[in-house]
């Protein structure tokens, strides 16, 4: 299990794009890949999830990646949050 | 809500309808209003005031009634108000008078001073403390949330599990297309409530209703299929659980051994459905909510079968037996 504490850095925060993006990534791997914010766990494979967990400007969220693929994954959905979704 | 703390203030906050309201005012002790509520329960100060505060149940809400009003005002008229002064040096999280009955000055004093608040009710006890026991048993349910999509079925709520891309939304939306309810996709948040009943809802009533849909995107079910096709909450009666087909796994061909999901200590009926090109799904779904409501009206498809069988066979044995005895002649 590797896990990482992630900050969201774009103005915007989580909207609808950004979580598509994490998404998207996410099933690329086949780990399980969870999103946590205080007590909401979601899966970071499903956008509604995503998006359901209303992360603003600064949040910390904790990354939780499970599975075979379980690093490459977590830097890839690192990688995405340092780069602010592409959008600044 | 389990985590965050429920105080005082959040009661009295709580806007319910009708029957279920509470109408609470807040008449003194204003500074206690922050105070959390940690024990959901409700107790009548009777022995504490009359001085036996042994087992005294401090940290619960104190409802003073009719008997304990009429103790509070003879205590002060006889200016013995030791015990009262006694009874708020324990933190008390909040005290509620019934049928707006109101204590003495000196108890407001009291009150003011150990930052306790006091609340008065038009209702009278017996009912408040039913609907203030209803208001603990949903703020203070256990919940969680559940990744899968809940839909109404037939009046059954079916929750509808498995992996992601496995076909959860897919199949929600041709249920609801058919003419059935979603209640929520993708986040569930249940709650136990009687500790038999698990409630589903989303998560945000902002987004809810909403689903994600494989190459058509993000789409409001209540604008395109109307208000009828969606529901804010409902109990879960079954769990359907979607999964690729595995060779090697042994699904069930029979049905008559039920199966069951725990969710926060309540065993919901479950069924492993396998997802294979040219299933069709929603009506699998639709003939396991109706067979789960036959099931609850206390038919079994299966064991009746099984027993018909059994019969069959039985009657065939005693038949032969006959015959045999009949060509014995």
């Amino acid at each position: 299990m590797t896990e990482k504490l992630l900050t969201v850095k774009n103005r915007a925060g989580i909207h609808a794009r950004p979580a598509a993006i994490i998404a998207q990534t996410a099933n690329k791997f086949a780990c399980e890949v969870t999103l946590a914010r205080e007590d909401t766990v979601v899966n970071a494979k499903s956008i509604m999830g995503v998006i359901t967990m209303a992360a603003g400007y600064n949040t910390v969220l904790t990354l939780k990646t499970d599975g075979a693929d379980e690093v490459e994954c977590a830097s890839a959905i690192e990688a995405l949050f340092e780069s602010r979704f592409e959008e600044e | 809500m389990a985590d965050k703390k429920f105080t005082v203030l959040d009661l009295i906050d709580l806007n319910l309808p009708g029957h279920d309201a509470l109408d609470l005012t807040c008449i003194a002790g204003r500074r206690g209003l922050p105070r959390a509520i940690t024990v959901p329960e409700i107790n009548r100060p009777g022995l504490a005031i009359t001085g036996f505060f042994d087992a005294f149940a401090h940290d619960r809400v104190q409802l003073f009634g009719r008997g304990e009003t009429a103790y509070i005002n003879k205590l002060h008229d006889e200016k013995r108000d030791d015990t009262l002064r006694q009874l708020f040096s324990y933190k008390i999280p909040c005290c509620i008078f019934s049928s707006s009955r109101q204590p003495t000055q000196e108890f407001y004093e009291l009150a003011e001073e150990a930052c306790c608040p006091i609340l008065s009710t038009p209702l009278d006890t017996s009912d408040f403390s039913k609907r203030l026991i209803r208001v603990f048993t949903n703020t203070f349910a256990s919940t969680k949330t559940l990744h899968g999509v809940l839909v109404e079925v037939y009046g059954v709520g079916i929750l509808l599990t498995g992996h992601s891309g496995v076909g959860k939304s897919e199949t929600a939306l041709e249920l609801v297309e058919r003419g059935h309810r979603l209640v929520a996709d993708d986040i569930v948040e249940v709650r136990c409530v009687n500790g038999n009943t698990v409630l589903g809802r989303g998560a945000n009533t902002l987004i809810s209703h909403h689903m994600e849909i494989r190459g058509l995107g993000i789409i409001n079910i209540s604008k395109l299929y109307g208000v009828g096709a969606i529901r804010d909450q409902k109990e879960i009666q079954l769990v359907v659980r979607l999964e690729e087909w595995d060779q090697n796994k042994v699904y069930d061909r029979l049905g008559v051994d039920q199966q069951y999901m725990d969710i926060l200590g309540v065993k919901v009926p479950a069924i492993d459905i396998p997802v294979r090109p040219g299933r069709n799904l929603p009506i699998i779904i639709e003939a396991a909510a109706m067979n789960e409501r036959l099931k609850n009206m206390g038919y079994n498809s299966a064991r009746d079968f099984n027993q018909n069988v059994l019969k069959w066979i039985e009657n065939g044995v005693a038949r032969n037996s006959l015959t045999d005895s009949d060509d014995s002649y």
